[in-house]
């Protein structure tokens, strides 16, 4: 299949489509490939979600510049796309002199970059903020905060699809190709996209487009982190992150709160050269549980309620230091492509400065006209489970498909359910269900709702048992019918 | 605001016997609110048999031993609610319940917790590895394949002996997967001697016991699992791990009484049963909440939930009808060789049935119920199983007015 | 000789020791044990349970079990009888759904009722 576009954008993560939508602004036919057959099945999704303040990073980096102003407009961006944010403020503890003038350092690095109310806080201070954490004194962010990583990368993809952005799931980039001033970009299931301009946000595989392109010499390496979620019976103890003292290369194991009152330890930032494996370790499960008991003992074994990883890729130079973002168009080598490689974090916090970035660059390669039917907008009714009960009836009412209970510990509703399963973005895996609707992310774990979930599925996008899919290609959950059907 | 007598919260096994032995003794105006479509609970899907030889003197599977209390049920004309789900219950016992036909709240002057219970999932477990799909607790395969006509895979690992994974080896066995072994990380099995008889031994199905998984395998879809032996602590044994391919793991491992509601409802749970802290008459530390079932503590047999369930309706009755129940002052504690012991208070002036779990595998126990360092009962066991719960009865005049009462199951 | 069987007539799961000359048993807490030993010794009986599929029902599936135990072997010849099986809704709990299967004097009867759609 052949098909024209004016940008193709490679990768659906958090970055693509924040570019995606930002280019939706204006009059221009736009697709994104997206190897996974959801957005945010990997870097995006798979981190704390914490919107970094952005002390953390090198005076006039990228990442500084960006995240701050990522850090500044998150507020209004969820208002406008309808995702959860939280200006929670963030506390980095120590315990020691040492400790202290490390943190003076940081304090005095965001400064520099621009970060407002950044302030060192005594003992009483701090346990004033945090009254559960173990730590002298801290550096306190208050505008840090915390978004729920899925919901923003979701809220971008599905605005952008919209306005008229074309997804295509689970097509992974096999081929690039130039001639004649277009682009020819190959990807999986035989589908080949003409375009005048190419994005490789291809996060973990930016360095692989990248050398599609031309654009050789990078070295990337994988940040593979683990992590614990702990049930949301200890969310009211952790108002805000705690971090420990950075050093330059390590933000340290946290305690981070989510969105959705869960808290989440880690990360453990292992390098590795592997950029698709997520499995979690048994020493690093142990030896989170250490390291978060030091900071904050106020859980047991008991409360875990799953473990995961994420990888970062992150662009080193020939010693193995970390690189700032590189966000480039290379005229002469690549003209009309955008590269962009090493987007690690604060990626999440700085997507949608980044996608500014990248526009600003193509414009200033070619005129672009404003779409006038761009809608910013995206309405998302409030979910059952925090209506007070009149707006539950109301809703039931309106609708008795809310009267329906499919995940009773998350409280999600058929309505909800059966919304997600209908996305924009065409999104139909259990996994897409879940990060939509918060089905399955409970203590049960789908336990009871997974079943009702799948029925729901199969039904409304007429899959077949064979076809029902869990997250990856590949990762089917039923191999037929006990009785009276294929096996 | 609708009020009833009695508030029966699941209708599974523990919330139907509780509805008609309270019907039996007299209260009308009960109801039983059910998340689900249908009332029965996990019996719906437990299709196998060996339910109801104490209940009902005959071997019958989960599905016709909940049709005979439905039946009750129906004809008894007791009322109740599908598709509804509590949302809440305050201390006041008000609890508001969301189905499609409205959210509405429902005054009770008794409460009765039956929600049963719910698996470990693997989380929980904190078993490491990939994520790939393929890994269902066993309740979740078993409502697949006996609910809604899909199987869930073909070479299949499990883990954990539990009652369930056993059942489930042999179910899946039947409908032509092969069970590559169930591994068990206690040296003990936790289900009951004659599931490893007709569940894995007539399948020729492997037990290893003191074995555990300890990684996963396969981006997409599970390739397979490692298994390491463990060492008296539990901990896995360096250089054991051994990669057994597999395409399904069935996890288990454990039940967890579903306390959502009670701990809402401001109502104090035991750190050991996971349940409710009850006192002879099933009531919860608040007045008039009561619970039974498997909410109150995992049983191994349906018969006895029944059983508990219907005494916590006679209790509840009473309690309607008298407004409070006899105060409960001597406390009951579990003493040396038992996991936990219900209840957990006693009146001293009525008879008294105690539930209790073994904590270890034992041969010639003795059961020992002293009070006062005297001993009011004792009964010998020829084995004790953490798997098999035991129950006792201990007559009225043994007790004295005070003094803690002690269970103890010893050599 | 000894044998020693867990009996699984009920949840006791007593481990009946049986003499295979005399067929005195022993760690049998009920007659039933030395029964059950007895029966291993001569020829294990087994029941199943299973499901048969059900056209135009508001389930895909009624749960099935025997009347009565069959000989262990003829498990999984039984099995394929009722794989092969289908019935109309609406199915009654208690109805015969395959009568005398493969001649064993046992029946496959329905253990739930299934509604039209």
């Amino acid at each position: 299949m052949s098909l024209k576009f004016d940008v193709v954008i490679i990768g659906g993560g958090v970055v693509g489509s924040a570019i995606a939508r930002e280019l939706a602004r204006y009059k221009l036919s736009i697709a994104v490939l997206e190897k996974n057959l959801d957005v945010c099945m990997e870097t995006s999704g798979r981190n704390t979600g914490v919107v970094h303040g952005g002390f953390a990073y090198d005076a006039g980096s990228l990442k500084a510049k960006l995240c701050v102003q990522g850090n500044r407009m998150m507020g209004n961006l969820s208002e406008e796309l309808g995702f959860v944010f939280r200006r929670s403020g963030k506390v980095l503890v120590g315990n020691t002199e040492a400790e202290y003038q490390s943190l003076l350092g940081t304090l005095h690095q965001g400064e520099k970059n621009g970060v407002e109310g950044l302030r060192m806080v005594d003992e009483k201070e701090l346990h004033a903020l945090v009254p559960s954490v173990e730590g002298r004194f801290a550096l306190y962010s208050p505008n840090s905060g915390i978004v729920d990583p899925f919901g923003l990368t979701i809220a971008l993809a599905e605005n952008a699809a919209s306005n008229g952005v074309r997804y295509f799931l689970g097509r992974e980039v096999r081929n690039i190709d130039r001639a004649d001033g277009s682009w020819y970009v190959e990807a999986g299931d035989g589908i080949c996209c003409q375009a005048r301009w190419v994005v490789n946000a291809a996060g973990l595989g930016a360095k692989r487009i990248s050398d599609l392109l031309g654009i050789t010499g990078y070295h990337v390496v994988a940040s593979k982190d683990d992590y614990i979620i702990l049930d949301n019976r200890l969310g009211e103890l952790v108002p805000m992150p705690i971090y420990t003292v950075p050093s330059n290369t390590y933000m340290g194991i946290h305690v981070t709160c989510t969105t959705d009152g869960n808290i989440l330890l880690g990360p453990t930032a292992e390098t590795s050269d592997n950029f698709s494996y997520y499995g979690t370790e048994q020493k690093n499960i142990d030896m989170l549980y250490e390291s978060a008991m030091a900071l904050w003992p106020h859980f047991t074994r008991g409360d875990y309620i799953r473990t995961y990883s994420g990888i970062l890729p992150k662009l080193v130079d020939e010693e193995g230091k970390i690189q700032d973002f590189k966000i480039e168009i290379r005229d002469q080598q690549a003209p009309h492509a955008v590269n962009l490689i090493g987007i690690e974090s604060p990626g999440l916090t700085a997507s949608t400065p980044i996608a500014e970035m990248v526009v600003g660059m193509i414009k200033e390669r070619e005129r672009l006209a404003r779409n006038p039917a761009f809608i910013p907008e995206r309405k998302v009714p409030k979910p059952f489970r925090l209506m007070t009960r009149e707006e539950q009836a109301e809703a039931v009412r309106e609708n008795p498909d809310y009267g329906e209970l499919v995940c009773r510990c998350q409280q999600v509703s058929k309505a909800e359910i059966l919304r997600a399963i209908h996305n924009p973005i065409g999104a139909r895996t259990m996994v897409s269900v879940k990060y939509r609707s918060r089905a399955m992310m409970g203590r049960c774990q789908g336990g009871y709702c997974q079943m009702r979930i799948a029925r729901l599925l199969e039904e409304e996008a007429h899959l077949k048992d064979t076809e029902l899919t869990y997250e990856r290609p590949g990762s089917w959950l039923f191999t037929g019918n006990v009785r009276g059907g294929e096996r | 605001m609708k009020e009833v007598d009695v508030l029966i919260i699941g209708g599974g096994p523990a919330g139907l016997a509780a509805a008609v032995a309270l019907d039996k003794a007299g209260i009308r105006k009960i109801l039983i609110v059910e998340r689900e479509k249908q009332l029965g609970g996990i019996l719906r899907q437990c299709i196998h048999d060996g339910f109801g030889l104490t209940r009902f003197g005959e071997m019958l599977s989960g599905p016709e031993y909940a049709q005979r209390f439905i039946d009750e049920v129906v004809e008894r004309k007791i009322p109740y609610l599908l598709d509804a789900a509590v949302t809440e219950v305050t201390p006041q016992r008000q609890a508001t319940y969301v189905s499609p036909s409205g959210v509405e709240a429902i005054q009770a002057k008794a409460v009765i917790f039956a929600m049963g219970c719910r698996e470990r999932p693997r989380g929980a477990l904190a078993i490491p590895g990939e994520r790939p799909s393929g890994v269902f607790t066993a309740g979740t395969a078993q409502n697949f394949i006996n609910l809604q006509n899909k199987m869930v895979g073909k070479e299949v690992v499990i883990l954990g002996s539990g009652d369930i994974g056993m059942i489930m080896a042999r179910r899946l066995t039947l409908e032509g997967a092969h069970v590559k072994g169930v591994y068990e990380i206690q040296p003990i099995p936790s289900g009951l001697p004659r599931n490893i008889q007709q569940c894995l031994d007539d399948y020729g199905i492997p037990l290893y016991l003191s074995h555990t998984v300890t990684d996963i395998h396969g981006a997409s879809r599970l390739t397979g699992v490692t298994v390491s032996q463990v060492d008296e602590k539990l901990r896995p044994i360096k250089g054991t791990g051994e990669e057994v391919p597999c395409d399904t793991l069935i996890l288990s491992a454990g039940l967890i009484p579903e306390n959502e509601l009670t701990r809402k409802a401001g109502i104090a749970l035991d750190r050991r049963t996971h349940g409710a802290v009850v006192d002879q008459w099933m009531q919860c530390d608040r007045p008039g909440f009561f619970s039974c079932g498997n909410v109150l503590h995992v049983h191994d047999l349906v018969d006895f939930v029944s059983l508990e369930a219907e005494k916590t309706a006679r209790a509840a009755a009473r309690f309607v009808r008298e407004g409070s129940l006899p105060a409960c002052p001597i406390r009951v504690k579990a003493g040396a060789g038992l996991n936990h012991v219900l209840p957990a208070s006693i009146s001293g002036d009525e008879d008294v049935t105690f539930s209790m779990r073994p904590s270890a595998k034992l041969a010639d126990g003795i059961l020992r119920v002293t009070q006062n360092g005297k001993v009011l009962y004792q009964k010998r066991l020829r084995k004790a199983l953490p798997a098999v719960m035991v129950e006792v009865a201990v007559k009225r005049q043994a007790f004295q007015k005070e003094g803690d009462v002690e269970v103890s199951l010893t050599c | 000789m000894l044998k020693t069987f867990t009996c699984i007539r009920c949840p006791n799961g007593c481990e009946v020791t049986i003499d295979t000359r005399s067929s005195g048993t022993s760690g049998n807490c009920c007659p039933k044990g030395a029964e059950y030993a007895r029966e291993e010794l001569l020829g294990p009986m087994r029941t199943i349970a299973s499901s048969i599929l059900v056209e135009g029902g508001d389930q895909p599936l009624v749960s099935v079990r025997l009347s009565k135990p069959i000989p262990k072997a003829q498990i999984f010849p039984v099995m394929e009888q009722i794989r092969k099986a289908r019935v109309q809704a609406p199915v009654k709990a208690g109805a015969v759904l395959i009568a005398n299967v493969l001649g064993l004097g046992s029946d496959v009867i329905a253990t739930r009722s299934i509604d039209k759609e």
